[in-house]
């Protein structure tokens, strides 16, 4: 904010509002380097050598290297979680995207009393994981739950199980997705709104026609964050409790049981990482090309 | 009879509220059998559902929700989750609001860089830093504490993200007016630029006490001990509970989600700007 440039004052100053910013973003800076940055390399470190834990007698870390780093990639273990994430995210993201347009393109209506409804629909925001599971547990449970005789939603079964915590899933995300499209749908402008009951479409076609790419954006948006969402699932599988088989990568990276050792958790924790960067940086490349910007 | 505007519309309002009323039958659904299983006694509750029940309550049984407040398990879990949630959103309103002003405001070198780092870290959450972390607060001894449950959370990607918009929405003018006026950079930012970005802010706080009290997998690794149990890893023990005590694990379900839906209905607004930044508009 200099006013009157003269040479030794405006460096003067310049080396002061360095060294404010550089005070300014040193807080941040000081969490993320211990719990996000460090911990990426511990995690790479952890990947190539086994810890010593004997530090007093002596003797260093052992170096486990590549072998590890593709022994645990190609686990059954890493696999089939892998495997059971991406079916996680096939079940709740499609589901969760259709659920959430369904609820904003009914409740974006004036209508008396359609504040109760849009209450009611994004209600579930208000919901954690472990709330969502416990009220799952009254539907699903095996011995008392209300769908324990649905073959196709019991999560003991190994081809149900990942289906049914799924609908807790989608039900969670509800609140969120609903809130997103309704904020899509009332932001376009209201010339598109009207404009389309003049050109003669029906509401269904005008509906996938205009409206859908309008408010893509918030869709991709909102895939990207379910996608996210799925493939950090855990409590769902903890407290549920589905077969063995249907654990997702996280539930083998956390391993409350301990039968994993540190030395392919840190794999796979990189393998979360790099499908998650995955997903952001498709993010960004649909926004670049396909995605239609109502602007 | 049809051909008449005014009966058409009403049939079509009509057929909306059937659809809207439908849709929210979905969604409460679950909430009302959790509901119904709360207040059932839990024996007879196993009882008629076997019996082909179990859409509505067995033998009444109000006192649980008086039995999961009187118990320290619950009310201590309470507490502290809404020590983490407020430390946290303090914390992170602080080192957001510091960062995002140096972002916007101040003449340095490197800004890109700083920035990029900062967001970056959106891509490094707990889930996989996870076991590193769960390190780094054993060897600091932080395990079962009040700074090892807050601890990788002080600072947060989005929030800076969040508060540099609005700052950068700040109109000039008030930075040209508030440099006459011989504002320093502290000046400036809590008497200017942070008033300005209010509403902003007050969505960066639901939204940052919402992700706090609900998240499960940091506190259920973080900590071992009961009574450093946030409410969200105490809730999965209370289901593991004697037969003739299992609705408590409803009860407190319930009762532990009440705080959060009286904020979403008081701060719908808020909440709902929140939620979409970053959506609406790309």
């Amino acid at each position: 904010m200099a006013t009157r440039p003269s040479p030794g004052r405006a460096s003067g100053r310049r080396a002061r509002d360095s060294l404010l910013a550089a005070s300014f973003l040193a807080p941040a800076f000081a969490v993320f380097a211990v719990f996000a940055y460090y911990p990426l390399y511990r995690l790479v470190y952890l990947s190539l050598y086994r810890p010593n834990r004997n530090t007093f007698i002596g003797g260093s870390d052992e170096w486990i290297g590549g072998s590890n780093i593709i022994d645990s990639l190609t686990s059954s273990t890493f696999l089939r979680s892998l495997a059971v994430t991406a079916k996680f995210a096939v079940l709740t993201v499609p589901m969760g995207i259709i659920l959430g347009v369904l609820l904003a393109v009914a409740a974006d209506r004036k209508l008396r009393g359609i504040r109760i409804f849009q209450t009611i629909f994004s209600s579930t925001v208000a919901s954690s994981v472990a709330v969502a599971s416990v009220v799952f547990f009254t539907l699903l449970q095996p011995e008392a739950g209300l769908w324990r005789n649905v073959s196709w939603l019991s999560i003991k079964q190994p081809g149900s199980a990942l289906v049914a915590i799924s609908t807790t899933a989608v039900w969670q995300n509800a609140g969120l997705t609903f809130v997103i499209v309704l904020a899509a749908l009332q932001a376009l402008p209201s010339e598109v709104r009207e404009a389309a009951e003049l050109d003669g479409y029906g509401p269904v076609r005008r509906f996938f026609r205009i409206t859908v790419p309008l408010i893509s954006p918030a869709l991709l948006f909102l895939a990207v964050v379910l996608v996210i969402h799925a493939l950090q699932a855990y409590a769902q599988f903890e407290i549920l409790k589905p077969t063995n088989d249907a654990q997702p990568l996280l539930y083998k990276i956390a391993d409350p049981e301990g039968v994993e050792t540190i030395s392919s958790r840190a794999v796979y924790s990189l393998g979360l990482f790099v499908v998650s960067l995955i997903v952001s940086i498709a993010q960004f490349g649909l926004l670049e090309r396909r995605v239609h910007y109502g602007e | 009879m049809a051909s008449n505007p005014r009966s058409t519309r009403r049939a079509a309002d009509l057929g909306w509220y059937v659809l809207l009323t439908v849709l929210s039958l979905v969604i409460l659904f679950p909430i009302y059998t959790t509901f119904i299983r709360a207040i059932s006694s839990p024996v007879p509750y196993l009882n008629s559902i076997k019996s082909g029940g179990g859409l509505t309550p067995v033998e009444l049984d109000w006192g649980v929700f008086w039995r999961v407040i009187k118990e320290p398990g619950f009310y201590r879990a309470m507490l502290l989750s809404a020590g983490t949630s407020t430390i946290i959103v303090a914390a992170q309103l602080l080192t957001s609001v510091l960062a995002a002003y140096a972002l916007v405001f101040i003449d340095f070198r490197g800004k890109k860089l700083a920035f990029a780092l900062l967001v970056g870290t959106l891509l490094l959450p707990i889930e996989v830093t996870l076991i590193a972390n769960i390190e780094t607060v054993r060897d600091l001894s932080l395990f079962n504490s009040l700074v090892g449950l807050t601890a990788p959370f002080l600072a947060w990607g989005f929030g800076i993200f969040l508060l540099r918009q609005a700052f950068l929405g700040v109109p000039s003018e008030l930075r040209d007016a508030a440099e006459l006026d011989g504002y320093g950079h502290l000046r400036f930012l809590f008497r200017v630029a942070v008033p300005i970005s209010r509403p902003i802010i007050g969505s960066f706080v639901l939204i940052s006490f919402l992700a706090a009290w609900n998240q499960y997998v940091w506190p259920r690794f973080a900590a071992d001990e009961e009574s450093w149990q946030t409410i969200q890893v105490a809730l999965r023990t209370f289901g593991q509970r004697e037969v003739d005590q299992l609705n408590f694990g409803f009860a407190a379900a319930i009762l532990s989600a009440l705080p959060l839906v009286a904020l979403l209905i008081i701060f719908q607004r808020q909440l709902i700007r929140g939620l979409t930044a970053g959506a609406v508009k790309g």
